[in-house]
């Protein structure tokens, strides 16, 4: 069994035109800066993205934006990128928009093999739309379809080379998720070590969910809004 | 006197029993971590997976992999816990979190709460603001009582796309604390100085006065 790749750039192989690709990652943190940056560079266009936000403008999705390879965003949260809002507003971009639980929980789903659900979240709002509503606990619930995408990319902080990850703090996040959820998943890494280095009980991710491995290199590790105490 | 932003987080504050698991939205909400009353232990829940939000950080704790909801880096406190965003609204949904404190743009009588988009302005999105109030136990919505223009936030109907409905249970104003009950809003306390027919002029909805109302007391 080889998972590993060299790099971000055979790590992308296989990667579309027209293909659903899920990035983890919250704002900033967490996100597989080495792909984004080898798929930026890519010719690849028409991209149906899922992630919990949309990067700013020079970092992060932003640069898929900004190059015009993407089609469609799905997120939760889209604030903070003027290039995202010139694109949603001169119709370039397609938005759909998903409660943020919701989403984590159809990513979840999706990886699970579990094709639907019900969730209160939505109810009585646009977000409800044409969906089926049913009462449980006295309480309205709307349904929502589990999601799988042709790629998942994740970063996590340490992997082996069957593919186990460990996340670091907040930046897990979407990320594990978002590792059982694509029919390839790529996860790039702070550090690759061999396999039987990482301590089983501190696993994350399993090795089964993930197909392709790297240790990344030049991480920014970007902060959004660095805020201290005085 | 109408109170100030810090006056409300502090009106808040007093909601905290020991032992909650608090989530805490941006803006005046984030502010009453600054009032936890003495005695009373209380952890609190960041939607992007942390339990156990600290103090911000010094300039050399600074950590990218480190953030709260707002992205801002935070510390983490002795005794926090990691998780991932699936986990973290299962905990949300699955009714673990005693109190969830957030901002709103409006609030009708029935508990409805409009707080993520207006109409055109640039779209930002829910975040994790539909999920937090269809599931949590108990939900407080900190904000002014009337906007910019002096028009009540407090209203039978919301004007604008709604968050969820039927879910507020009390509001905490710059003017007044006030519940949602079955036959609209009940008044329960007025800012210092602030008199009834003040609260009665700047609120839409049907307005509840039972007895004597007392003054906040901060």
């Amino acid at each position: 069994m080889n998972k590993v790749v060299k790099d971000a750039y055979e790590a992308i192989q296989g990667i579309e035109s027209g293909m659903t690709v899920m990035f983890g990652g919250f704002g900033l943190c967490g996100i597989p800066e080495n792909c984004l940056k080898a798929l930026a560079e890519s010719t690849v266009t028409g991209l149906i993205c899922i992630s919990n936000n949309a990067g700013i403008d020079n970092y992060g999705l932003g640069v898929l934006l900004r190059k015009h390879q993407m089609k469609k965003m799905i997120a939760s949260y889209v604030g903070e990128n003027k290039e995202f809002e010139r694109q949603f507003l001169t119709g370039e971009l397609e938005v759909e928009l998903i409660p943020q639980g919701t989403l984590a929980e159809r990513i979840r789903a999706g990886g699970a093999g579990i094709p639907a659900f019900f969730v209160p979240a939505g109810y009585g709002t646009e977000v409800q739309g044409d969906k089926e509503v049913r009462e449980f606990n006295g309480k309205p619930h709307i349904i929502e379809l589990g999601m799988t995408a042709d790629f998942a990319i994740v970063k996590a902080k340490y992997g082996d080379t069957m593919g186990n990850l460990i996340y670091n703090k907040t930046a897990n996040n979407f990320n594990q998720p978002i590792a059982t959820a694509g029919k390839i998943t790529i996860a790039e890494v702070e550090e690759l070590v061999p396999y039987g280095e990482l301590d089983p009980n501190h696993i994350h991710t399993p090795g089964v969910y993930v197909q392709r491995i790297f240790q990344g290199k030049d991480y920014e590790n970007r902060i959004e809004f660095e805020t201290t105490r005085s | 006197m109408s109170l100030d932003k810090n006056g409300i987080a502090k009106r808040i504050s007093q909601e905290l029993q020991d032992g909650y698991y608090v989530n805490l939205g941006i803006g005046i909400p984030t502010l009453v971590a600054n009032y936890i009353p003495d005695g009373i232990e209380v952890i609190l829940q960041s939607e992007n997976g942390l339990l156990g939000i600290g103090p911000f950080p010094s300039p050399d704790e600074v950590d990218a992999d480190l953030i709260n909801a707002g992205k801002q880096t935070v510390t983490a406190i002795p005794g926090a816990s990691f998780f991932d965003s699936a986990s973290s609204f299962g905990m949300i949904r699955g009714g673990h979190i005693d109190l969830t404190v957030l901002g709103a743009f409006e609030v009708t009588e029935k508990g409805d709460i409009a707080s993520w988009k207006v109409p055109g302005k640039l779209i930002k999105g829910m975040g994790g603001a539909m999920d937090l109030v269809a599931a949590a136990k108990n939900i407080i919505v900190a904000m002014q009582h009337t906007d910019k223009e002096g028009n009540s936030k407090l209203l039978k109907e919301c004007t604008l796309p709604l968050t969820g409905v039927n879910c507020v249970k009390r509001i905490v104003t710059n003017l007044a604390v006030i519940d949602v009950v079955e036959e609209g809003f009940k008044l329960i306390e007025r800012a210092p100085g602030v008199s009834v027919e003040e609260i009665r002029q700047a609120t839409e909805g049907n307005l509840i006065v039972d007895g004597e109302i007392p003054e906040m007391k901060l």
